[in-house]
């Protein structure tokens, strides 16, 4: 593609893709009832756009079998298979649908991801808030721990820990969602600072309150709004966690398909100047923009900044 | 420094705003800050800016700078600043007039200077940027601004930290950088409101007197009638964006015109029956012989006792970190004593809250002084008032629902329209309101109230202390009440307990102590409060004399 066409192709996607943004903010407002519309429509054009692309990841995982028109793992042809019909994307080195395994990625990669992050959230925040919320001895010890973690680098320590407990989705699962509570628990840990000096907590303490009420009560309801931002944030790198352990082959396991380990697969097309193989990494970066203009419409809405 | 030239224009005013409007961003729509103010301010002229919060009185000090906050903007009207019209101005031709023709400055100090820089470095930022003076210049006039503002040790002042200096300190450091490019016009936005009465009058005394030799315009808003009254020579009241009228200040204390003024004024009056003494019976709160500390080499409080009878009320005095609100941690349990007990009814009250029986913690009860803080701002105002209710008392359904709207009746709150709302969507008197039921919900025996007041206006200030007042006839409760205000103790008090550096310095029957001879420290606190009397300032600085006043006056004592 030489660059004048780029040129001429970058502004039209930006458009059509905020367009769709558009039209898919608007039929959210028309379905749901007024309040959430009123959020809604507090969402900027990126954020829509951000929205809509999620939605079409989340469907295509939902509904995987339905929109696929093969098996996941089902030899169809001879390797490598041009672009044509019924293989709309060709195929890959084993002779398998590249559409096919796109559509079982998304449900692989994405809700695998999905699992890590959210475990990643429940064990970091509610450390982190008991942190916060005792102080002294306890919160050192924790925090040291914590920090002992965070000091190994993420990738060489989940490469170690899978070498060690073998490459099952359940020590996948746990692995990566161990490290990444240890950024979440520091993140919760701080907004809780913030929160167990305010006056309410103080006031619920004297009152007696257990301590299981004042983190779900009390504190939790007041931290939602940078957790929630950080949750999407923490997706992403979760994301190419794993899409990176994949491609080194610690991840996901054939024949199970997986946006990383696709990438590794049909490299070698790249020589032949076949651009197949850049689809699931472009399906990954695609995804990680739009969950990162959701999050920045709600940290903005979060920092209450009025423009 | 010699004063000000004047401009060829001085006959006309130096600041004139027409038919001003301004529009707030509010929840997606814009809604009405300030509706067609006009004002006309003369050069060396100060106008006091009066009302309560949400009048619009800092929205209107901030655009005669020509500067709107994010989320306002300037609809309709004209300002014209000594001939130019600010609403034509580019940013970069405003921005040549801020902080070298109009300053500001802001009402908390501590929060507006950069803790990361000296206190002379932020001082010559603006006459550097805006090429009035050299560095060595701005730093010689620095000095002679802190010496003029009676700072100590005005050659060293400038290197310190905005955290080495104490409040009193570093309002004045405010003003004096206020003045750096000698500005025409400067715009004060409660500038002592934060400061105690001690060291309000210092810097009352230092703005006053800087205003006057440089013949500066001074706009100076306050919700403080008192304050006003001694910087100001004409007098705006303002309610909801609306003028509600003007004068020179002598006349405006002498006959306010219009009825809301009229009430502001009245509020100081409020005075309540001094409640009598039941002898021979238990006090409910006894504190004996505390000492305290948050580390164990210094002691915050020293040897503290005192007792809080039935169905009266203690009023706690004192300046800020003379241990008021460490009394009120080590009697809730808080901070553990080092020496000494708390008991109640009689029977000691374990030292630390976790150790403390359900039923003692019902009865004592707290309420803070930032409502905003104190209650979660997620919660429904029914699950605030219901949780303590619930807890101590076993209520539940049907019978909670009563009980929570019953307390909303009791705090004169409809029910059917305030149950169902968060915390930020009442104003700041129906949340202090609503933390007075969470208090009342538990039926306690003693509730603290650390300065309930005084982060409210004045009306409304006088309608928590009314409401607080009657809760005590009706209920049988005891207050300590931990105020620096003597306004509120002359209102609400029946016995007054002074303290200073942790100690108690003088305590008994409020008749007593607002009557001499004092304590001395007693005589400056009561000395410093405000009167509603454009003299009395001067009157005091007469009789005690400029170097004996706020800081320097409570360092002679030691």
């Amino acid at each position: 593609m030489s660059l004048i066409s780029v040129l001429i192709w970058l502004p039209i996607v930006v458009a059509v893709s905020l367009g769709a943004g558009w039209l898919f903010r608007q039929t959210l407002i028309r379905l749901v009832n007024a309040p959430t519309a009123k959020f809604l429509r507090t969402a900027p054009l990126t954020a829509s756009f951000g929205m809509l692309t999620i939605t079409i990841y989340v469907t295509c995982a939902v509904f995987a079998p339905l929109i696929a028109p093969f098996g996941e793992s089902e030899i169809l042809s001879a390797s490598f298979e041009p672009w044509a019909a019924p293989y709309i994307l060709g195929t890959d080195n084993l002779g398998r649908d590249v559409f096919t395994r796109l559509v079982y990625g998304a449900r692989n990669t994405v809700g695998i991801a999905f699992l890590i992050t959210a475990l990643a959230f429940v064990a970091g925040t509610l450390l982190g808030i008991y942190s916060a919320l005792k102080g002294g001895i306890i919160d050192q010890v924790v925090g040291r721990l914590i920090d002992v973690l965070m000091a190994i680098p993420s990738l060489i320590f989940s490469l170690l820990m899978l070498t060690i407990f073998g490459t099952s989705v359940i020590s996948l699962v746990l692995v990566i969602a161990t490290i990444d509570s240890t950024r979440v628990f520091r993140l919760a840990r701080s907004v809780a600072l913030n929160i167990v000096q305010l006056d309410y907590i103080e006031a619920a303490k004297l009152r007696g309150e257990s301590t299981v009420y004042l983190i779900t009560r009390e504190i939790l309801p007041n931290a939602t709004a940078p957790l929630a931002a950080e949750f999407g944030l923490r997706f992403c790198f979760v994301f190419l966690m794993i899409s990176s352990l994949s491609f080194l082959g610690l991840g996901l396991q054939p024949p199970t398909a997986d946006w990383g380990s696709m990438v590794r697969d049909n490299a070698e097309l790249i020589s032949f100047g076949d651009i197949t193989p850049l689809i699931p990494a472009g399906a990954i970066a695609i995804l990680t923009i739009a969950v990162n203009f959701v999050v920045d419409w709600l940290l903005h809405r979060a920092s209450g900044l009025k423009d | 420094m010699s004063p000000k030239t004047t401009n060829t224009s001085s006959s006309a005013p130096l600041l004139t705003m027409r038919n001003v409007h301004i529009k707030g961003l509010s929840d997606e729509t814009w809604v009405d800050i300030i509706n067609g103010v006009d004002l006309d301010l003369n050069r060396g002229e100060v106008l006091g800016l009066i009302g309560e919060s949400g009048a619009g009185k800092s929205t209107l000090g901030l655009a005669a700078m020509g500067f709107c906050r994010d989320g306002c903007k300037i609809t309709d009207g004209s300002i014209e600043f000594d001939g130019l019209d600010l609403l034509s101005q580019s940013r970069q031709q405003l921005r040549q007039l801020r902080g070298r023709r109009i300053a500001y400055v802001a009402q908390s100090a501590a929060a507006s200077f950069n803790p990361a820089h000296r206190l002379i470095d932020q001082f010559c930022e603006a006459p550097l940027k805006h090429d009035v003076m050299a560095r060595s210049e701005a730093e010689t006039y620095a000095t002679s601004l802190y010496e003029r503002m009676n700072l100590p040790d005005p050659d060293e002042f400038g290197l310190r930290y905005p955290h080495e200096v104490s409040g009193g300190q570093l309002q004045r450091a405010m003003t004096a950088m206020a003045l750096s490019c000698r500005p025409d016009l400067i715009i004060f936005d409660e500038p002592t409101t934060a400061l105690d009465v001690t060291t309000q009058i210092e810097v009352l005394a230092a703005i006053r007197d800087i205003v006057k030799q440089f013949n500066t315009a001074a706009i100076y808003i306050s919700h403080d009638l008192a304050v006003v009254a001694q910087m100001a020579d004409t007098i705006k009241v303002l309610l909801k964006g609306d003028e509600v009228e003007q004068a020179t200040t002598a006349k405006m204390l002498k006959s306010p015109k219009e009825d809301y003024t009229k009430s502001l004024w009245a509020v100081r009056e409020y005075a309540r029956a001094e409640q009598p003494l039941v002898t021979g019976q238990q006090p409910v709160i006894e504190i004996t012989n505390v000492t305290a500390g948050y580390s164990p080499r210094q002691d915050i409080l020293k040897d503290v006792s005192f007792a809080i009878h039935k169905r009266r009320t203690v009023a706690v005095v004192g300046e800020s970190g003379s241990g008021k609100s460490t009394t009120a941690r080590v009697i809730t349990g808080l901070l553990e004593p080092r020496m000494g007990s708390v008991s109640f009814a009689g029977a000691p009250l374990p030292a630390n809250y976790q150790d403390r029986t359900r039923d003692q913690l019902r009865h004592v009860q707290m309420i803070y002084q930032m409502a905003d803080t104190a209650l979660n701002p997620k919660l429904r105002i029914r699950d605030l008032i219901a949780r303590p209710a619930a807890m101590y008392l076993g209520l539940s359904g049907r019978a909670l629902e009563d009980r929570v709207r019953d307390l909303l009746r009791m705090i004169e709150m409809e029910p059917d329209q305030y149950i169902d709302r968060l915390p930020s969507e009442l104003s700041g008197g129906q949340k202090q309101r609503i933390g007075i039921a969470r208090a009342i919900a538990a039926e306690p025996g003693f509730i603290i109230c650390d300065e309930v007041t005084s982060a409210l206006d004045q009306l409304v200030a006088e309608g928590i202390l009314k409401l607080l007042d009657r809760l005590q006839s009706e209920l049988d409760l005891s207050y300590m009440f931990i105020t620096h205000d003597l306004a509120t103790v002359r209102a609400i008090a029946d016995e007054v307990v002074v303290m200073k550096d942790g100690n108690v310095v003088e305590q008994g029957p409020k008749s007593e102590m607002f009557v001499p001879p004092h304590h001395a420290y007693t005589e400056l606190l009561l000395g410093s409060v405000p009167e509603m009397d454009p003299k009395w300032l001067d009157r005091l600085l007469e009789s005690r004399g400029a170097d004996n006043i706020g800081d320097a006056a409570i360092a002679r004592m030691k």
